[in-house]
């Protein structure tokens, strides 16, 4: 395609200043861009609220787009039941059987284990829940992995408040708007969370890798001590993840670490559950006694 | 064979059938609002309930701004990169003016080469968006990485190459809307 004619403007003056003029604004508006870019760099959850309101104006349709996905996905998920049903129901039962009294052994366990908490006098905070809600859409376009809750902050949300499925931690509240709420998932980059492997307690941190998977990497220094399979659970260090909720599967094994597959998929987990930071009260107590950043080194 | 021209019928809307067909005018709010709002619908595609477990879904708000740039010059404003950036910020999870400032690079660049270059034809039309596709993807990822922990940049191949196969296909959309928006 030719060039347009308003390039030339001709012998106006007019015509002249004015394509002059637009190239200024050009200019000036890619300056006040990049500023409030800077802005944005320096101070991450600066323009929240411009955020929130984004996503409470396009709320409403993603709400209907999705429940009319989840409800095509439950008729798929009933047809494809019938398929094999009889061989289906044959492994079924025979599972059945094996995990009843598996069950049985797990309930006198937790019986015990309350009674010696007990005699312990542990004070166990129990993982509280907020409110429930749905995932409505993710950054499916962006480096960064956030989705978008159905509920805010009219509904107890708060920032800082972790999230989890019903297949297993989900990720933390990082924004809040009045009826939805953006949730940081544990495949981000950025998000750390403090696990161990559920076999037997060994302390490791998991980071997001930005594709699906999290990197888990052991506190203790050495050869990787996971292997294929392991699975991977919150431990509940540094209070903000409740303990043991289900977090990940090892998938591969790198030099000092593994690969691990989240259990919780946020284009397919029914509800989103957000509860209360675990041991929160303690952390509240501990912040009133000495402020993060205020407190001084006692010089002996 | 010779199709016999009282077998033609010339297409009539519905309604409109005795209403003149001379001296239409085109209605002013179409041509003006046709663009900026695909544009932005184009940018709310991430809000749709599409979860991906890396950047995947292209940045469709970028396809179609490079395509109405590309395919009719001049019709938007050198300045209109940082609105139309800023808007697309609210939804794409970015750092709030990273798009702003990409989008209007990408409109200023578009403009040198407009300006150094007499004609263009589609592929080259391609081939530009293509790089500035790249550049864009490039620069949101590297943004966001000042602001927040970034992964790898090889995550970013996959959209890349989606996006560079569906510009066409966005030109496409756009062509049609260009003719919806001009008809009388």
């Amino acid at each position: 395609m030719a060039p347009p004619p308003h390039r030339r403007p001709g012998f106006s003056r007019k015509a002249q200043y004015g394509l002059f003029a637009t190239y200024v604004v050009a200019i000036a508006g890619t300056i006040v861009a990049a500023l409030l870019l800077t802005i944005s760099v320096v101070d991450p959850t600066g323009f929240s609220a411009l955020r929130a309101f984004g996503s409470e104006v396009t709320a409403p349709v993603a709400r209907v787009i999705n429940d009319a996905r989840q409800s095509t996905q439950a008729i798929t998920h009933n047809v494809s039941a019938y398929i094999d049903a009889a061989s289906k129901n044959v492994a079924l039962e025979k599972e059945l059987k094996a995990h009843r009294s598996a069950l049985i052994e797990a309930r006198a366990l937790h019986l015990e284990n309350a009674r010696l908490r007990g005699l312990l006098k542990i004070a166990d905070e129990d993982a509280q829940q907020v409110a429930v809600g749905r995932l409505i859409s993710s950054t499916a376009s962006s480096t960064r992995r956030v989705a978008t809750l159905s509920i805010g902050r009219n509904f107890g949300v708060e920032r800082a408040q972790p999230v989890r499925g019903p297949a297993g931690l989900i990720g933390r509240v990082i924004e809040t708007g009045p009826t939805t709420a953006r949730v940081l998932l544990v495949t981000d980059s950025e998000n750390l969370v403090p696990v161990m492997r559920a076999s037997d307690g060994l302390p490791a941190f998991s980071s997001g890798l930005g594709n699906g998977l999290v990197l888990i990497k052991p506190l203790n220094l050495g050869e990787s001590p996971f292997k294929v399979g392991d699975i991977i659970i919150t431990s509940g260090n540094g209070g903000l993840y409740g303990a043991n909720i289900p977090f990940a599967r090892v998938i591969r094994k790198t030099s000092d670490g593994a690969l691990g597959m989240p259990f919780a998929d946020p284009a397919n987990t029914p509800y989103a559950v957000v509860m209360k930071p675990y041991l929160g009260e303690a952390r509240a107590a501990q912040q009133a006694l000495a402020p993060d950043g205020e407190t001084k080194e006692v010089a002996e | 064979m010779k199709i016999p021209v009282s077998a033609i019928r010339l297409p009539t809307r519905p309604g409109r059938e005795y209403e003149s067909r001379f001296d239409r005018e085109q209605s002013i709010l179409k041509m003006l609002a046709i663009p900026i709002a695909s544009i932005i619908l184009a940018s709310m595609v991430t809000t749709l309930p599409i979860f991906s477990a890396g950047p995947l879904l292209p940045p469709f708000g970028l396809l179609m701004f490079l395509s109405w740039r590309l395919m009719r010059p001049g019709l938007l404003p050198i300045w209109s990169g940082v609105p139309f950036g800023l808007m697309d910020d609210l939804f794409s999870g970015q750092p709030f003016g990273s798009a702003g400032l990409l989008w209007s690079l990408a409109m200023l660049v578009v403009e040198i080469i407009d300006s150094r270059a007499i004609w263009r034809d589609y592929l080259q039309d391609w081939l530009i968006a293509a790089l500035l596709i790249i550049a864009v993807l490039v620069g949101g990822w590297w943004f966001a990485g000042l602001a927040h922990a970034a992964p790898k940049p090889e995550i970013l191949f996959p959209q890349m190459l989606l996006s560079i196969l569906l510009y066409p296909l966005v030109v496409r959309i756009c062509a049609r809307l260009d003719s919806w928006r001009l008809a009388t």
